[in-house]
């Protein structure tokens, strides 16, 4: 990090005022750009840029900036949060594009997730699938002692493994029929592994698929596209065990269906 | 100088809180449904407090600023969380628990809420297991624990470094079912302006659709605020960018008294500042102080690479001032002296405000593997940010900004000096005292949400007069108009900066004077260079759009006008109290050898600061502090 090689881009950005406008790309010269910034960074100086010459600002989600909370997510050269392995476009850095490059930054894209403005969208039917059934069903209190279920080590990591999904949406963008089955089998496959989950797995996987479908996502493909998109690389071998819970409930609990 | 009642019931410490359950009024369950209960913020205590309340009955409704209740800020604490249940056998226990939190907290918390947090912290634990958080186990299936700073004990439970994800999905799971059900109806992407009191009761909240940008009004019997901490007046810190003080600030407002605001807990091992563009501040954990030798060069001005930089010209300046504790002192002295060495010009990096944190003689010592086995994760993480590779150059790291001790003054119950704003985890000043420990605070909101609030508001409600009052009550016009003229405001300046260029010049105004180290002259610099940015921001701002669509330019300039008032009152806070004490360190108030010293002859006790209208100054009651069941000690690391 001693002398700063700036970089000069090119962005090709989706505009699009509200959901009911046109929307469409707008191409936007990002010069001097610090390699060191994150892609937001970028966006930031962007904007800041951008008012001070009376225009609008590119509106894009972000929090937490740290690839936790799951707000961020956008196509970045048609990937979605860009091509950086195992992690969201706030922690995808500046110095993974070379000098002159142009970058083309949409929105992610599902029949399921409405538009909201330029890169912004609305991803609540994925809260919708958890309200579906997407928890165990325990009052505050009355529980018991913490210790009194023991859980193999290797269970509870690979249980862990599902519960690292952070419900951004890439494995949908990235699917091409924009199913939220990585979404939906990350919580199923928890839930299915740990003991606490078993009184309600037949109820869940049916009660969050059919959310899934009423919510407008489209069917699994098995092309694979979310695994590789997921930020937290939550495996596919999750939706493996999310179709045996749904054969089991659905062959062995007809009335539930 | 007025004083204050924390309401702390009688009898002996470890009674309080049965006691006070038993005291408390109960609300007929048939009764629950005639009541309505706002809670604002889904971290950890608004979620936990949302799915509580209406699983016992009361209808909920509860806002959040995110597009998703999941995206609350704990989400992003690493570490673990603490509970007194002694599974490691290593002499833990509810007291001992209550005695490092205090001890921790340099004596200024309260000793019946700390030992209540000791006391809930188990049932936590066994609510999380119960909702499948899929914490860490032993090969024999029972639940690992793991040391935490500050306490010679295992008691932290964590699920890999993501505690406060995986804690947060849980109690998001028991909102979503309550949601589902009906019993909470949900507000995402809403931003609270207002609380509306009528009749000297909390009575509802004035909120913003952040998408059609309408402001709404909402009554209720009882308002609760869990909105997180204010660390964001120092623009980086380790917090979220939507992360804010308005809701809390607000309600100081309306009457709402603020606790000790200027108790900061400024993290040791955050990620340095590159540039000017950076905007935000990643914390590596502490754990790997457990491996690292912390130096600067012993030159002022060496700009050397780091390995260039021979051993004889490197400084280990806490191994040689703290030759016991070296470089495990407690958060707040790594801070300090990391700051101190910085002040001198012997930081490093592009800024020159970091220090270097050496793994070398570690790998030697243990060997990559071993070394890359406990932080591995960490470490990539630092080479995607900064670029450089720990394995074979020092780490840089600088002290950031992480945490609020202060925030609004609550009694036993978790009540404001307002009745019927309740006031939930890191938003209320909380039971961490002048420092918090590691791990404890997802214990305290999740104990606030889940096994305190519930209980106490259920107490006033059943105890209180309620007269009817509905959204088109006068107060709820009176409020919107406010809310509106506000907006209206900020978008008519139209002057030449941003948003964000204000909010940087905060930042470096407070990380200045209101940080690690304080002192008169500076506390006094600070208060007038707040007024004046605050003047200029409102000549000077320029905020691009309208208010009718999604706009977070419009969003953070709301939330700098409330960071603008609240970094001069934390100023005022601190200039009040002349004593080091937790996190800061007074140099007025320091040995010759630059400890700090508390004083407990003077400042024994929460200063909570009522709000007297602009330009005024606040007023100052105390609430003193009474030490029953522990000594009072001076830290000491040598």
């Amino acid at each position: 990090m001693s002398e700063i090689e700036y970089i000069n881009l090119t962005l090709k950005v989706w505009r699009q005022a509200g959901p009911q406008e046109r929307g469409r790309f707008e191409t936007i010269p990002a010069a001097e750009v610090d390699p060191n910034m994150s892609f937001l960074e970028m966006l930031d100086a962007l904007n800041e840029k951008l008012i001070l010459e009376d225009k609008e600002p590119i509106e894009f989600d972000n929090d937490c900036r740290e690839g936790i909370c799951g707000t961020c997510g956008a196509m970045v050269n048609g990937i979605p949060h860009g091509h950086g392995r195992g992690m969201t476009i706030c922690q995808l850095h500046m110095r993974a594009f070379n000098d002159g490059d142009t970058i083309v930054v949409e929105p992610f894209r599902a029949r399921a997730f409405k538009m909201v403005k330029d890169l912004i969208v609305d991803r609540s039917a994925l809260d919708k699938i958890i309200q579906a059934g997407g928890y165990i069903s325990v009052n505050t209190g009355g529980t018991q002692d913490a210790n009194a279920i023991p859980i193999a080590q290797e269970t509870v990591e690979e249980a862990m493994d599902a519960a690292a999904c952070i419900g951004c949406g890439a494995c949908v963008a990235s699917c091409p029929s924009a199913s939220a089955m990585l979404f939906v089998s990350a919580k199923v496959s928890q839930f299915a592994l740990l003991p606490q989950g078993k009184p309600e797995a037949n109820h869940r996987v049916l009660a969050m698929l059919k959310e899934m479908d009423n919510c407008g996502f489209g069917n699994c493909t098995n092309h694979r596209m979310c695994e590789s998109a997921c930020p937290k690389e939550v495996s596919i071998t999750h939706i493996a065990r999310f179709n045996r819970e749904f054969l089991k409930a659905a062959l062995f609990n007809k009335s539930l269906l | 100088m007025q004083q204050l009642d924390g309401k702390i019931p009688g009898g002996p410490l470890a009674e309080k809180w049965d006691r006070h359950r038993m005291e408390m009024k109960l609300v007929n369950p048939a009764n629950r449904r005639r009541f309505n209960v706002i809670v604002v913020g889904t971290g950890l205590a608004g979620a936990s407090v949302s799915a509580s309340l209406a699983e016992m009955g009361y209808n909920v409704k509860t806002f959040c600023i995110q597009d998703s209740p999941r995206r609350a800020h704990s989400i992003a604490a690493q570490g673990g969380i603490n509970a007194a249940k002694n599974y490691a056998n290593d002499g833990d226990s509810i007291r001992r628990f209550f005695y490092d939190t205090i001890k921790g907290g340099d004596f200024r918390a309260r000793e019946a809420n700390v030992y209540r947090l000791g006391q809930v912290s188990n049932n936590v634990i066994d609510q999380c297991a119960a909702q499948g958080v899929p914490f860490a186990r032993e090969y024999g299936g029972l639940l690992a624990n793991r040391s935490f700073g500050g306490v010679q004990v295992s008691r932290t439970f964590y699920a890999r470094g993501q505690t406060g994800q995986q804690l947060l999905l849980g109690a998001y799971g028991a909102l979503s079912r309550q949601i589902a059900g009906g019993q909470v109806q949900m507000f995402p992407r809403y931003e609270m302006q207002d609380l509306v009191v009528v009749n000297d009761q909390a009575r509802g909240i004035i909120a913003r659709n952040l998408i059609t940008g309408d402001l709404e009004p909402y009554a209720a019997d009882a308002v609760v605020l869990a909105t997180g901490g204010y660390c964001n007046v120092f623009y980086l810190s380790t917090n979220a960018i939507s992360s804010n003080a308005s809701a809390i600030f607000r309600a100081y407002k309306k009457g709402a008294y603020l606790a000790n605001p200027s108790f900061v807990q400024i993290h040791p091992t955050g990620i340095p500042h590159y540039s000017d563009h950076q905007t935000k501040l990643t914390l590596m954990s502490e754990s790997l102080r457990n491996d690292a030798r912390v130096w600067v060069p012993k030159n002022s001005g060496d700009k050397r690479p780091a390995n260039d930089i021979p051993e004889n010209e490197r400084d280990y300046y806490l191994e040689e001032k703290y030759p016991s504790f070296g470089n495990l002192v407690p958060r707040d002295v790594a801070s300090r002296n990391a700051k101190q060495q910085c002040d001198a010009g012997k930081g490093v990096g592009p800024t020159g405000r970091a220090v270097y944190m050496d793994f070398s003689e570690a790998i030697k010592r243990d060997g990559r593997e071993v070394i890359a086995r406990k932080y591995g994760n960490l470490f990539d993480m630092y080479k995607n940010i900064i670029n450089q590779d720990p394995y074979e150059t020092p780490m840089m790291i600088y002290p950031s900004a992480h945490f609020t001790m202060g925030g609004l003054w609550v009694d036993y119950n978790l009540m404001s000096t307002i009745p019927g704003l309740f006031v939930l985890g890191e938003a209320n000043f909380s039971d961490h005292g002048a420092n918090r420990l590691g791990a404890n605070s997802l214990m305290q909101a999740l104990a606030d949400g889940y096994f305190i609030a519930p209980y106490t508001i259920a107490g006033y409600l059943a105890e209180v007069e309620l007269p009817d009052v509905s959204s088109d009550h006068d107060a709820f016009k009176v409020s919107l108009k406010t809310a509106d003229a506000l907006i209206k405001r900020l978008l008519s300046i139209n002057g030449e900066r941003t948003v964000d260029s204000f909010h940087k010049e905060l930042g470096r105004i407070m990380e200045d004077h209101v940080g690690v180290t304080r002192n008169e002259t500076g506390l006094n610099e600070a208060i007038e260079k707040v007024r004046g940015l605050r003047e200029k921001f409102w000549q000077n701002l320029k905020v691009p759009g309208d208010d009718r669509s999604y706009g977070l330019n419009l969003q953070k300039a709301g939330r700098l006008v409330d960071f603008l008032e609240l970094g001069e009152l934390m100023a005022i806070d601190a200039l009040d109290r002349k004593e080091s004490c937790g996190g800061h360190l007074r140099e007025e108030s320091q040995s010759e050898e630059g400890e700090a010293i508390r004083d407990d002859d003077n400042f024994c006790h929460v200063s909570a600061w009522e709000y007297k209208g602009d330009g005024m100054q606040p007023e100052l009651y105390k609430e003193p502090l009474v030490f029953e069941n522990v000594e009072l000690t001076q830290r000491s690391y040598k």
